[in-house]
């Protein structure tokens, strides 16, 4: 596929730590929440990375440290070289012009008391040079058209319109300052199930029109799979897998990526009796106290005592062509969802 | 665990031979100040013992205004029911006095939400708020009803259920929440359990164990389950049959293999042609066009047809009503022969 020149973002070593602390004077740190540690990967022009994972493994902390809406605890975050984690002033703002993000719900995203033309143009506001003053509002409304809204409907509040056009709405103000990278965090997940195929498309169609890079943060295996190329399985602030979406969804190596797999209801009924479903027990440990070694290892049907001492590291091990953080790390493949 | 929770339900012991529970007709409207919206629009279905029926449909369909009013916990105003009959063992609930529907309530028919963290009180221990069904249903003491309710959690398997009975309901992760809420819709041995959206807010890890302990409870005490949900892959999974709702009315009917085989309504075709599949990557996915209706101004004639591919001059003008198409099947739609046969839109 691409080539190493292509590629505009660089992950490394990325830790984001918050403090835990106890009273209210003298404050002090009694631990930390390990919400990302230790995070390596990398992002090619034009190329959508899947990231998935349960609530708390770190997703939604991962999107904003690619923002520098917060600060990692130690790492590196670098477009095109630059690191974006340690600018600062008019250097942040430059690079921030670059990356962009869509949320979640598109009914908080969007201030109700803006109209859609104040939304879709405030990042113009914030850089000026992209678009100069009295061009902005026919630039509005060719970012409207362009994702699939009446440009006519610019004096509308987010009130007037339905979840998938609010999502539009979002997509738009992402677009705005035509960056190269656009973190999508949950962009389907609030949407009516008749209505998310009409954003995938969208989100398929910009891509491949602005060249754009995205990080598909979600939780719907099978929507990341449409629209990924490589797929990243994190658990409790670690990547466990990273590969191909085809290496990750037919040949998965990880014991936790199978059971998440396994664990995808399959919209056919037919077979159901005999499908193979690995039902994990308990819960994802707390973040703020990881278990030692292996963090799968308490949930674990594979764990030996290696898992509990020496952490298993993200490499490609013997039989299988991806790399996989797992001491027993073999292909499984389990009847899933397509 | 047996099933000796409870002493076995004595209302209605009289035999009776029609479905479990049976809704006729059901006509419910919201007055609002902008205007009447008719949430559930002549809704009929029956579900039997040990039987799985899944409610399938979008927001604002009439899923969970339907399954509130056969609670009798619909909001009343601004929700008001026009018509219909709600029958459970042969007694329609709608005429019936409030103090008797209480004891169906919980003993009869009982419910679990989707978020547990608002369904449950924030102010009383776990084991207090699952021991109320004994004290206020059973005269139960308050000693009595806490082991009750230990019982109940260790069925439910949360584990260590003894020290966690004073635990408030922060202190629960969510899959363990949703286990307390079905530790409380259980604990009464009801007939008939609602489950609306139970696992929309949970992991699909998660998701896979609280499906199975239902599936599990079912089959314990043969109990019938109704699953609202609008998640197509949960269906595939445990239904025995399906009704599609879209926009206030039931627009398909079927038993999951045949639904899934070959739909009838050109909006259940829309929904399992939006799934994503392995050989379409690359491709754009088959959507719905448009957006679902607004219940204030609901289009003429078939609700669905502003968006439909099947779309003819008459679909604009008449309401299809829900017929039978083939064997079991019903399908509300003009043209549900077509639709059926895969004859393209």
């Amino acid at each position: 596929m691409a080539s190493q020149d292509d590629v505009i973002l660089e992950v490394r070593d990325l830790v984001k730590h918050f403090p835990l602390t106890q009273g209210i004077v003298l404050k002090r740190s009694i631990g930390a929440i390990k919400a990302v540690d230790g995070v390596d990967f990398d992002l090619r022009r034009g190329e959508t990375l899947g990231v998935v994972g349960e609530s708390g493994c770190g997703k939604s902390t991962l999107a904003k440290l690619l923002m520098a809406l917060e600060r990692p605890t130690s790492g590196s975050v670098r477009v095109h070289g630059e690191d974006i984690a340690s600018a600062r002033g008019a250097a942040l703002k430059r690079m921030r012009r670059n990356i962009q993000m869509v949320f979640q719900d598109p009914y908080t995203s969007l201030d109700p008391r803006m109209t859609v033309g104040d939304i879709v143009g405030e990042p113009f506001e914030i850089h000026s040079e992209v678009a100069p003053k009295g061009d902005r509002r026919r630039r509005v409304q060719e970012l409207l058209e362009v994702v699939g809204l009446d440009p006519e409907h610019i004096n509308r509040y987010p009130h007037q319109f339905s979840g998938g056009q609010r999502q539009r709405i979002g997509i738009a103000r992402g677009l705005a300052l035509q960056p190269e990278i656009i973190v999508c965090d949950e962009p389907v997940s609030a949407l009516d199930v008749s209505i998310q195929a009409q954003v995938m498309n969208l989100l398929d169609r910009l891509q491949k029109e602005f060249n754009l890079a995205y990080i598909f943060i979600a939780h719907d295996l099978s929507v990341v799979r449409h629209i990924s190329d490589r797929v990243a399985v994190m658990y409790l602030g670690k990547i466990v897998e990273l590969g191909a979406d085809a290496e990750i969804y037919d040949h998965p190596t990880h014991p936790y990526t199978q059971a998440l797999l396994s664990a995808v209801p399959v919209p056919d009924p037919r077979g159901r009796e005999n499908r193979e479903r690995i039902i994990l027990t308990g819960d994802v440990p707390s973040p703020a106290n990881p278990p030692s070694g292996c963090r799968f290892r308490t949930r674990c049907w594979k764990a030996q005592e290696i898992c509990s001492v020496e952490e298993p590291l993200l490499q490609v091990r013997e039989g299988s062509g991806h790399p996989s953080a797992c001491h027993f790390a073999e292909v499984h493949d389990v009847v899933h969802v397509a | 665990m047996t099933k000796a929770v409870t002493e076995p339900v004595s209302s209605g012991d009289r035999p009776y031979s029609g479905s479990l529970l049976e809704v006729e007709d059901l006509q419910v409207e919201f007055r609002t100040q902008a205007g009447v919206a008719k949430a559930v629009n002549g809704v009929t279905y029956s579900v039997d013992a040990g039987e799985t029926l899944a409610v399938l449909g979008e927001s604002g369909s009439g899923k969970s205004v339907t399954a509130q009013t056969i609670m009798g916990i619909l909001d009343m105003p601004p929700g008001v029911v026009r018509g219909g009959r709600i029958r459970f063992r042969g007694v329609d609930l709608l005429t019936m006095p409030e103090a008797e529907r209480r004891k169906i309530r919980g003993e009869g028919i009982s419910m679990i939400f989707q978020d547990a963290l608002s369904a449950l009180n924030p102010l009383f221990p776990v084991g207090w708020q699952i021991g109320e069904m004994f004290r206020v249903h059973r005269g139960l003491s308050k000693k009595q009803a806490y082991a009750k309710a230990v019982e109940l959690m260790d069925r439910v398997r949360i584990p260590a259920a003894k020290q966690r009975l004073r635990d408030f309901p922060h202190q629960f992760s969510g899959g363990m929440r949703q286990r307390i809420m079905i530790a409380m819709a259980i604990a009464l041995d009801p007939e008939v359990l609602i489950a609306d959206e139970p696992t929309t807010a949970l992991d699909v890890t998660v998701q896979a164990q609280i499906m199975d302990l239902l599936a599990e409870l079912q089959r314990e005490s043969n109990m019938a389950l109704i699953l609202i949900t609008h998640d197509l892959g949960v269906v595939a999974d445990v239904a025995h049959k399906i009704a599609v709702m879209y926009g206030g009315r039931i627009v398909e009917q079927a038993s999951v293999f045949d639904l899934y085989a070959k739909p009838a309504h050109p909006y259940t075709k829309g929904l399992l042609d939006s799934i994503p599949r392995v050989d379409q990557k690359g491709q754009d996915l088959f959507a719905i066009k448009g957006i679902p209706p607004n219940l204030l101004h609901m289009p003429s004639g078939c609700a669905f047809h502003p968006r439909c591919v099947f779309k003819r001059d008459n679909c604009t003008t008449d309401v299809p009503a829900l017929l039978t198409v083939e064997g079991p099947r019903r399908s509300a739609c003009h043209y549900s022969r077509e639709v059926l046969d895969g004859v393209a839109g």
